[in-house]
């Protein structure tokens, strides 16, 4: 189980979360949308103290953090429960596909290299990208890169996935293959947080949406409700704009 | 004009060479002694850790302020004054330490430019699976700063081979310090400078000729 309390974080003046309560059973999965800049990649940032939150309670499995005082292994710990898909992708760029994906095993789980090599080459095989094994990412397509990125979280088995807009960085015709690997691990019931604009996206998987603004949860409903019957006019008019662009989705 | 004695020159490289493998092995271990230093530098200068960082600033300061023949006088004749100790200590020790010293702070600050060359979110992504700062910049971010910085440390490298050749003023007889003897006996200066001029020459493009093919190694990654 994932539970955020109170999760707030400052940017010296600025106030870029503020509050943020949210939670989440296992297997389920929570994408959350809204404007630029309203907090959204900041929020994922702060379940793993990529940013340090300036209050709130983080519970993830079954560590319970003071997010204003955290210990070392506070912050370690929420780290290793917890897997990152990052924009950029962010491969270790002097490693290969099967390198990036068994690093984690071998130095956080501590396995040998022969065997995370092959547990590695599962993940491959499941994400479609056996052949690309040796390949650094230098080498492969921007699509096939973020494939690799969602393999390396998968290989955390962590309580969580957490998608920091993991397609907005890929060219269009990548674009597809990268949803359809998400979509595969949400019919394996792995638990996620995806923060997307891909709205038909959100609309088939989604088991919650939460529309975000200015630093706070507007709105938080399956997608049937919010998307066909949003109650906060902020809601209705992001959603008049991001949906205008391809009306017969929107019906 | 006289012509150039070229059968002296000839006899002279065999004794010369006699000697190359002491400048080399100063070289070397003056090499893997300041790659030691250099990181450790370079690691306090990046993680900013007080005093320490004051102090590696103050230690770069000083050793690429200074000559390196002054620092070598420094050790050799100076030290041993105030420290006992080094009273014994000898050429050889003398230089590689100071090639150390010297050469390290140098080489401190292109690894430490290399570091934070490296891109934020190599750091982000070894955070994000778990992996402490230390193991993140041991498995994740040196070696991918190592590849940046290897042709600057190997002209470093080029450099103190070069550099082993002040040991003589120490009293050390290595390439450049039998030259001098042979040519103070034979009176054959030009010759035997010549001579010694060129195993330095050679050597240097041998290491060249390494360096290509280990940086060519190092870009492997990096090829579309």
């Amino acid at each position: 189980m994932i539970a955020l309390k109170g999760i707030t974080k400052r940017f010296g003046e600025h106030t870029v979360l503020d509050g943020i309560d949210l939670s989440l059973e296992r297997g389920e999965i929570i994408v959350v949308i809204g404007p630029s800049g309203t907090g959204k990649s900041t929020l994922l940032r702060c379940i793993n103290f990529l940013e340090h939150p300036d209050a709130g309670e983080l519970t993830v499995g079954d560590l319970h953090v003071d997010a204003a005082r955290p210990g070392k292994d506070d912050i370690l710990g929420l780290r290793r429960r917890t897997a990152f898909v990052f924009q950029n992708y962010a491969l270790f760029a002097h490693k290969t596909a099967l390198e990036n994906i068994a690093e984690r095993m071998i130095v956080v789980e501590g396995l040998s290299k022969n065997e995370a090599h092959a547990r590695a080459r599962e993940i491959l095989e499941r994400i479609g990208l056996a052949d690309k094994a040796d390949a650094y990412p230098a080498a492969l397509s921007g699509g096939q890169q973020q494939r690799i990125g969602i393999g390396r979280a998968m290989a955390a088995k962590a309580e969580v996935i957490l998608f920091d807009e993991p397609t907005s960085a890929l060219d269009p015709e990548w674009v597809e293959e990268v949803l359809a690997l998400m979509k595969q691990l949400a019919a394996e019931q792995q638990t996620m947080i995806v923060v997307t604009h891909e709205m038909q996206f959100a609309r088939e998987v989604a088991d919650q949406v939460v529309f975000m603004d200015g630093g706070r949860i507007v709105e938080q409903a399956p997608p049937s409700e919010l998307f066909t019957n949003p109650k906060d006019e902020r809601t209705r008019s992001f959603l008049r704009k991001v949906l205008s662009g391809n009306a017969p989705a929107a019906t | 004009m006289q012509a150039l004695n070229l059968d002296y020159m000839a006899g002279l490289v065999p004794v010369l060479l006699g000697y190359l493998p002491l400048t080399l092995g100063m070289a070397a271990a003056g090499m893997v002694c300041a790659l030691i230093l250099a990181c450790g530098l370079a690691v306090i200068r990046v993680s900013r850790l007080p005093v320490l960082d004051q102090a590696a600033k103050l230690f770069i300061s000083f050793f690429r302020g200074t000559p390196l023949l002054v620092q070598l006088f420094l050790f050799y004749y100076g030290l041993p004054q105030f420290l006992a100790f080094l009273v014994s200590i000898n050429g050889v020790t003398a230089t590689i330490m100071g090639l150390t010293l010297h050469f390290s702070a140098y080489m401190a600050e292109s690894i430490r430019a290399a570091i934070t060359g490296i891109d934020r979110s190599q750091t982000e992504a070894a955070q994000s699976i778990g992996m402490t700062n230390a193991q993140t910049m041991r498995r994740i971010i040196l070696p991918q700063a190592t590849r940046v910085a290897t042709p600057t440390l190997m002209n470093y490298f080029i450099d103190m081979i070069k550099s082993t050749s002040l040991a003589f003023t120490l009293g050390v007889t290595e390439l450049m310090g039998a030259t001098q003897k042979e040519a103070a006996s034979s009176f054959l200066y030009f010759e035997a400078f010549l001579v010694v001029a060129v195993i330095y020459w050679i050597v240097v493009e041998a290491l060249s000729w390494c360096q290509k093919r280990l940086e060519k190694r190092l870009n492997r990654a990096y090829q579309r």
